[in-house]
């Protein structure tokens, strides 16, 4: 279960983020903004083969003591970034594919929507409800 | 309809309010759903919005309208075809995808030539244009088939800028129903 999601435009400001209303949601916001530099790192790693240069999941891009952070890149340069409790030792690399796979769709769907303009917000009902199904459930 | 502002000589969007260009986006939505039925034979309406006269000032806004509906939608076109693939190495990499895969999916065939001068111009040649294929192949409707032609144009412009590379896309018509497709890339 994620802790944080954001969808990052090919120009690099945020299309969506939302984070788990516990607390300080800017920490979150800088967590995601310093990943950036590493997504940027992973892509154009040029003949190092740290990650396969066809993929689009880029896999775990920098842990911290409390969080651990995942990153994806589309072909059309946007990006999605996951921040995931590190005490949650359950969350395979599979499930997260899995959860990148579930948003990559959910944003498809965004994107076709023909009263949607690309490079705004997020505002669709859909796309929220599939990030609600990734992030913890706070009571 | 955001890039429409640069492309409309006669821009009228800057006067118009807020809510008239949500309108404008209705609109066009429907011209999208009817112009679906467009890869089926039919005739093209241009009565969008019936007024006065006639003539090449509207035959020109009409065409950087429906370029621009192509845009719109081949932006989202990519987006859902390049899901499963993987991320592309480089720009012919980008424009063999558009040539085989795209081409196929919206079309059903493949383009059938496709040459470069390795410095931004692709010219993509298709021998026989499923949008063209039910006119005569006679000199007749010659000057007419850029109208069908202009969507294409658009959808192939939208589908490169959402995989990074900015381009003009023009087509010609030499003899129906092949047609060639000139991209060139802006470079930044």
């Amino acid at each position: 279960m994620a802790v944080c999601v954001a969808v990052i435009a090919k120009e690099n400001y945020p299309l969506y983020i939302r984070s788990a209303p516990t607390e300080n949601e800017l920490k979150f916001h800088y967590m995601v903004h310093t990943s950036l530099d590493v997504v940027d790192e992973k892509i154009s790693a040029m003949g190092k083969a740290l990650v396969d240069q066809r993929e689009l999941y880029l896999g775990l891009l920098y842990p911290t003591e409390d969080y651990k952070v995942y990153g994806y890149v589309t072909n059309s340069k946007v990006k999605f970034v996951m921040v995931v409790d590190s005490s949650n030792t359950a969350l395979r690399d599979n499930e997260i594919r899995s959860m990148f796979r579930k948003l990559h769709n959910s944003y498809t769907d965004v994107m076709c929507n023909p009263f949607y303009n690309p490079g705004d917000r997020i505002q669709s009902r859909a796309f929220d409800s599939t990030v609600t199904s990734m992030m913890i459930q706070v009571c | 309809m955001r890039l429409s502002k640069k492309k409309q000589s006669n821009c009228m969007i800057s006067d118009i309010g807020w809510w008239d260009h949500q309108l404008r986006h209705i609109e066009d939505w429907k011209a999208w759903m009817t112009l679906r039925d467009i890869l089926k034979p039919g005739t093209i309406e241009f009565n969008d919005r019936p007024k006065g006269v006639t003539g090449g000032k509207e035959n020109g806004r009409c065409i950087t309208k429906l370029e621009n509906m192509g845009f719109r939608v081949g932006q989202g076109l990519i987006e859902r075809f390049t899901k499963d693939t993987a991320r592309f190495k480089d720009e012919l990499d980008i424009m063999k995808f558009i040539c085989k895969d795209f081409w196929t999916t919206v079309f059903k065939k493949q383009i059938d030539n496709l040459r470069t001068n390795h410095q931004g111009i692709y010219v993509l040649q298709d021998n026989k244009f499923r949008l063209l294929t039910q006119m005569s192949a006679g000199k007749q409707y010659l000057e007419h088939a850029s109208k069908y032609l202009a969507f294409t144009c658009g959808l192939i412009r939208g589908g490169l800028s959402n995989l990074g590379i900015k381009s003009i896309v023009t087509a010609e018509v030499s003899s129906m129903p092949a047609c060639k497709f000139q991209v060139m890339i802006q470079k930044l």
